[in-house]
């Protein structure tokens, strides 16, 4: 939209918008506002040269933290379908099939098991491209699932968060996941096996107030958006702007919430070494 | 009775009819015989009351739920709890007057106690930040849960929250962090462990101290992931919407019980609690010793175990 379309009818708007190139064959980097190739960024792991770092999914997480990007998925059991029959606009019923067509995936999480620099791991990874990410019975039985596997198998856990905070469409049922990933959290620890977690952005709501906030070790990626409550919200409670980069993974390092900010081609590195010293890896050296 | 003046919307019908009874009363003085009338119009408002509560939904709820003289963590302190001593602060970083507590007795038992409080004057709701806690008020719910399980108390937890407060201090210190940590010291403590929620359940600031063995809810109290306002102004960009989004979201106690969220309703008086808070705290004091009663039965690791059973299980037994 620019001020053209504002102004003109309907018919004409289409004959300014351009149709003759692709979607998405250069994305604007929100950083540095330069325009990148999208055919370079899986070269870069979607990292715009400005060091933006682009949201991804499962299927590139994967293939960026496991050796050669092998790794077993783990399925993840089914969960009652839209307990409380909610609606909007839509039905639930009917957004959830959008984003099911959409991302290819059931709901947010997804599992693999695999090697880190040999180090077998069990990774989480938290999808925002799928309704936000959002926080759901799903998304609940997903982490509990990854947990028991990794307590089972005596195995570390990693996740790479990113959502919106809870899905709302499943009410109180959504809330109670909170209690939920922790008790997993508590048979980790129990285990003592490892549990990192890796913040992506953007993590908020109740997600943080859980899982995403209760890692032995917090790593985070720069730049990404990590908070309870949405700057959105806090602006329209103090009633005044927020200073640049409030909430964000440098803020959170500063203020004592996170370890490390990695950048995500130092990740598989700083991972492969964290495990290898918590599960007393055997070294060559 | 002066409290129980200030009526709600729906109330209209009541309202209309204890002003008639008003009337008539100040007729009483000039040797009019009105007494039987009178009589007549309370039975009526009573019914009516009766039958208006029996059937408000979700948005009625939430506003009863709120009303500003329903009894607050205070009240079922001063009414409930023998022996008090307040506790204050976090020993991190400061008190906070939004979620309170302390040492004391409940029908004898003793207890550690806790709970959100909204104030009930101006004065004292700025003083409480409305019932909205900053991260010290988690961290000192932590604080108090291990001082109970160090001592093998019981802890009684009253949540009655719009939710944490989204300030800018509260997310400079760690609101999420402080979230997360009550919520995993309730799960796992090995202490008895009780909430009510009395009044608004909002949220991650509700859920922070009801990880309980026993979750109970007021028959009209809320609980919820997100307050209606903000469920309508998110999904239909108008917070106006929040009575559609109050009963999409299935916030009232009975419909949480049907899908396993909580664990008991305890009844309120006829028109709810903010028309007879005596009857009401009283009602909520019986249930809670009840249940700490039946909870003392089990060994500590045994009430661990079955209160990590219970919240995995919620939503599981929907599956069908």
């Amino acid at each position: 939209m620019n001020w053209l379309s504002k102004l003109a009818p309907p018919g004409v708007k289409n004959i300014f918008t351009k149709k003759d190139t692709p979607d998405n064959l250069w994305i604007k980097c929100p950083k540095s506002g330069e325009m990148v190739f999208s055919a370079d960024l899986p070269s870069m792991l979607h990292v715009t040269p400005a060091g933006h770092h682009m949201r991804i999914g499962p299927e590139l997480r994967f293939q960026y933290t496991f050796d050669d990007g092998e790794y077993t998925a783990v399925p993840i059991p089914a969960v009652a379908l839209d307990p409380l029959k909610f609606r909007d606009d839509k039905k639930y019923t009917d957004r959830l099939k959008a984003a099911r067509t959409k991302t290819g995936d059931d709901d947010v999480m997804s599992i693999g098991v695999g090697n880190i620099h040999g180090n077998q791991t069990v990774v989480l990874v938290q999808n925002f491209a799928f309704m936000g990410g959002s926080l759901g019975m799903a998304a609940g039985e997903g982490f509990i699932t990854a947990a028991n596997y990794a307590v089972d198998h005596n195995l570390p856990l990693i996740i790479f968060t990113a959502a919106g905070g809870a899905r709302m469409q499943e009410g109180a049922l959504s809330l109670m996941q909170m209690p939920r990933t922790t008790i997993a959290v508590q048979a980790l620890r129990d285990a003592s096996l490892p549990y990192i977690v890796v913040l992506c952005d953007p993590t908020t709501g109740g997600v943080t107030a859980s899982y995403a906030m209760l890692g032995d070790i917090h790593l985070a990626e720069p730049g990404a958006l990590i908070c309870f409550a949405g700057p959105r919200v806090i602006e329209e409670t103090i009633r005044e702007k927020l200073p640049q980069g409030f909430q964000r993974a440098e803020f959170l390092e500063e203020k004592g919430m996170v370890d490390r900010v990695v950048a995500r081609k130092d990740m598989r590195e700083t991972l492969a070494n964290i495990l290898s010293v918590l599960m007393k890896t055997q070294t060559a050296a | 009775m002066s409290f129980a003046r200030t009526y709600l919307n729906f109330e209209r019908p009541i309202a209309e009819l204890d002003s008639k009874i008003e009337t008539l009363l100040e007729l009483k003085d000039e040797a009019v015989d009105v007494s039987a009338e009178i009589a007549q119009l309370r039975e009526k408002s009573v019914e009516q009351l009766t039958q208006l509560y029996q059937k408000i939904g979700p948005w009625e709820k939430t506003q009863v739920a709120r009303h500003p003289l329903r009894p607050h963590f205070t009240d079922y302190r001063k009414g409930l709890i023998t022996d008090f001593t307040p506790l204050a602060g976090d020993r991190k970083f400061g008190e906070d007057h939004a979620l309170m507590g302390g040492l004391g007795r409940l029908g004898g038992r003793p207890v550690v106690v806790m709970g959100h409080e909204k104030g009930d004057t101006t004065e004292k709701r700025l003083i409480h930040n409305f019932g909205m806690s900053n991260p010290e008020g988690y961290r000192k719910a932590v604080r108090l849960m291990e001082l109970a399980e160090r001592f093998d108390l019981p802890v009684v937890s009253f949540v009655d929250t719009a939710g944490a407060f989204p300030g800018r201090g509260a997310e400079e210190r760690g609101q999420a962090e402080a979230i997360a940590r009550s919520i995993d010291k309730g799960l796992s403590i090995t202490s008895a462990f009780v909430s009510v929620i009395s009044g608004e359940g909002g949220s991650g600031g509700a859920i922070a101290i009801a990880t309980a063995d026993s979750v109970l809810m007021l028959e009209h109290s809320i609980y919820s992931v997100i307050s209606p306002e903000g469920c309508a102004s998110i999904l239909w960009r108008d917070g106006a919407r929040a009575k559609d989004a109050a009963k999409a979201m299935k916030i009232t106690a009975q419909d949480l019980k049907s899908f396993g969220v909580i664990d008991g309703i305890i009844e309120e008086p006829i028109g709810g609690a903010h028309r007879d808070r005596a009857d009401m705290i009283s009602r909520v004091g019986e249930r809670i010793g009840a249940e700490l009663d039946r909870l003392a039965q089990l060994p500590p690791a045994e009430r661990v175990k079955l209160r990590k059973e219970k919240f995995l299980n919620i939503g599981r037994s929907l599956l069908g």
